[in-house]
C-alpha cells in the first residue's frame, strides 16, 4: 500500500545527502573533537565547519552557536540557564499559552524554584499581542520567550514587533524556532533576539541534535557541566556525525521547496474547507508552509487519523483521546476552541517530499472518511 | 495507538450503527474524561433486546466498544444485558490500551441508561 507521511511537524525523513555526509563520521573519522591527534582534529574540523554553516544560515557569529541534543534541551538551557544566571535579583519570565510542552514544563518547574511566570493569551488566530508583552514586563523580568512558528497551528509570530519592545524595555528575547528554522527568516538585529532554539530533525536532519544561538555577551548558567565543551556552556563529547548531518540539512534547504510546500498547503486548505462544517485552526495568512490544522465538527480526531491510517496516510490530532492525560490541546484551547472542537482536529504537516498526487489522494480519502464518521456520530 | 486486530475490525466496519424505529429505550452518555458522546437505542420484545443500534462521537476504542456492546447483548434478556461489564468488552476485543479502557465504560453506561429508560416507560 502507498505510504503517505504527513506528520512532518513531529519529525521528518532524513535526506539521503544528509545520511551520506554523516556516514564517514561513524567509522572513519570517528574521533573525539577534544583529542589532539589527527583523528580528533578531523572531528574538530568537521564540528567547526558545521558550526560555521549553521551560524551563517542565520547571520550569527560562529561562536554564538552552541550544539545541544535537540530543541527540548536548547529550550531548557535557554530558560533555566537564564533563570539561574539572574536569580534572585530577577525572577520573572514571560511566555505564552501556545508554547511547546518543553517550554511550558520548564516554566512550571522553574516556578517551584522561585520563578514568576506570565503566560500570555493569544487571539483567535493564534497571535500574541505585542502590547500585552509590554504590559507584562516588570523590572524583575529576565526574558520573554515566544515560539516563532507554532508546532500545532503553524502560526508565525511577529518577532520584530515583540523584539522592539524587549529592546526598549531592556529584557532578553528568546524564540523557539524549531518549526520555522530554514522556512521563515530569522534576523537577529531586526528581531532583537538574544537566544534562538534550532533543531535538526524537523528539517530532514538526524534526531538527537540541535543548537542554541546565544548572542555574544548574553550570560547563562550551564545545565550540564563537563570538560569545557561548547564554551563551557554544555559539557559532553560533541555528537559529530549528528552535527555534520544537521549542517548538511541546513545547507541543502532551498527557497524553492518552501514555495512548493506553501502551494500544496494552500490547495489542501482550500479543498478541505469545501467539506461542510470544517474550520481552519490558526491564521490563514501568517502560517508555516508545512502546516494544516482543521477541525471536522462532530467527529473525533483519533478516529479520523485511524481511518486515514488504513489508507496509508499518517497524520496527527490535538484530540484529548490521543493524549496520555486525556486533555485536549492547550494550543487549540488558547485560540478559543471548545473541547469538542479540539477533539475534532486533525493536523496534516507537509515536507519537501510531499507531492501533489499525494495531496489529491489525501483529499479523496479524507472526504470519504469524514462522511463515514459523521454517519457514526450522534451529533448532527 | 496499539489496537488489536479485533478492535480494528469493529472500528473499521461497525455493524450496529443505525437508528431504531420507535425505540423502546434510549440512552445517551457523555464521557467526562475526554468529552465524547454515545447514543444507544434498543427495541425490546418479551423482555429480550430484539434490536439495538448506536451512534458514537469518539475514538477508535469508543466506536469499537459501542459496536461490541451491541453485539454482546442483542438477543439477550434485559437481566443478562445488565450484567455486561467493561472486562467483557475488553476481553472480546482482545485487549485494549489501558488509557482507553474508560471508552468501553461509555458503551456500558449508554446501555444501562437505555434499559432504565425502557423500564421507566413500562412501569
Ligand atoms: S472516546 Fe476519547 S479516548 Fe476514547
Amino acid at each position: 500500500m502507498k505510504q503517505i507521511y504527513l506528520d512532518n511537524a513531529a519529525t521528518t525523513k532524513v535526506d539521503d545527502e544528509v545520511v551520506k555526509a554523516m556516514l564517514p563520521y561513524f567509522t572513519e573519522k570517528f574521533g573525539n573533537a577534544s583529542s589532539q591527534h589527527l583523528v580528533g582534529r578531523e572531528a574538530k574540523e568537521a564540528l567547526e565547519k558545521s558550526r560555521k554553516i549553521i551560524a551563517k544560515s542565520i547571520g550569527a557569529k560562529t561562536r554564538e552557536i552552541i550544539f545541544t541534543s535537540g530543541g527540548t534541551e536548547s529550550n531548557n538551557l535557554a530558560l533555566k540557564g537564564l533563570f539561574f544566571e539572574n536569580y534572585p535579583e530577577k525572577n520573572h519570565i514571560i511566555t505564552t499559552k501556545i508554547e511547546h510542552d518543553c517550554i511550558l514544563n520548564s516554566c512550571k518547574w522553574l516556578e517551584t524554584q522561585g520563578a514568576k511566570v506570565t503566560y500570555l493569551d493569544v487571539d483567535e488566530n493564534g497571535f500574541v499581542n505585542p502590547e500585552e508583552v509590554r504590559k507584562a514586563i516588570t523590572d524583575k523580568t529576565i526574558v520573554v520567550s515566544i515560539i516563532h512558528g507554532n508546532n500545532e497551528i503553524g502560526v508565525i509570530q511577529d518577532l520584530e514587533a515583540i523584539g522592539k519592545i524587549c529592546k526598549e524595555k531592556n529584557v532578553l528575547f528568546h524564540t523557539d524556532a524549531c518549526q520555522s528554522f530554514t522556512k521563515v527568516p530569522i534576523n537577529f538585529k531586526k528581531q532583537n533576539l538574544s537566544l534562538v532554539t534550532l533543531n535538526s530533525h524537523k528539517i530532514h536532519g538526524p534526531k538527537g541534535v540541535g543548537a542554541l544561538y546565544i548572542k555574544e555577551g548574553t550570560k547563562i548558567t550551564p545545565l550540564a557541566h563537563g570538560g569545557g565543551h561548547e564554551r563551557n556552556l554544555r559539557g559532553g563529547t560533541e555528537n559529530v556525525p549528528g552535527i555534520v548531518g544537521f549542517a548538511k540539512a541546513v545547507e541543502i534547504s532551498k527557497q524553492k521547496d518552501i514555495t512548493g510546500m506553501a502551494e500544496l498547503r494552500d490547495k489542501l486548505i482550500k479543498e478541505i474547507l469545501k467539506i461542510p462544517n470544517t474550520r481552519l485552526n490558526g491564521s490563514n495568512e501568517k502560517r508555516l508552509c508545512t502546516n494544516v490544522n482543521v477541525s471536522f465538527n462532530n467527529i473525533e480526531g483519533e478516529a479520523i487519523g485511524g481511518y486515514l491510517e488504513n489508507e496509508g496516510i499518517y497524520t496527527s490530532t490535538g484530540s484529548a483521546c490521543m493524549s496520555n492525560t486525556l486533555e485536549s490541546s492547550h494550543v487549540l484551547k488558547a485560540i478559543g476552541l471548545s473541547p469538542i472542537q479540539s477533539n475534532s482536529s486533525l493536523r496534516i504537516s507537509l515536507s519537501k517530499y510531499t507531492t501533489e498526487e499525494e495531496i489529491d489522494y489525501v483529499l479523496e480519502k479524507l472526504s470519504k472518511v469524514v462522511k463515514k464518521l459523521r454517519m457514526i456520530s450522534p451529533i448532527k | 495507538m496499539n489496537y488489536t486486530k479485533e478492535l480494528l475490525k469493529h472500528f473499521n466496519n461497525p455493524k450496529f450503527v443505525k437508528k431504531i424505529k420507535n425505540p423502546d429505550g434510549v440512552g445517551e452518555v457523555g464521557n467526562i474524561q475526554c468529552g465524547d458522546v454515545m447514543h444507544l437505542e434498543i427495541k425490546v420484545k418479551d423482555n429480550k433486546i430484539e434490536d439495538i443500534g448506536f451512534h458514537t462521537f469518539g475514538c477508535a476504542a469508543a466506536i469499537s466498544s459501542s459496536d461490541i456492546v451491541c453485539e454482546l447483548v442483542k438477543g439477550k434478556t434485559l437481566e443478562e444485558a445488565e450484567k455486561i461489564t467493561k472486562e467483557d468488552i475488553v476481553k472480546k476485543l482482545g485487549g485494549m490500551p489501558p488509557i482507553k479502557v474508560h471508552c468501553s465504560v461509555l458503551g456500558i453506561s449508554a446501555l444501562k441508561k437505555a434499559i432504565e429508560d425502557y423500564k421507566e416507560k413500562n412501569k
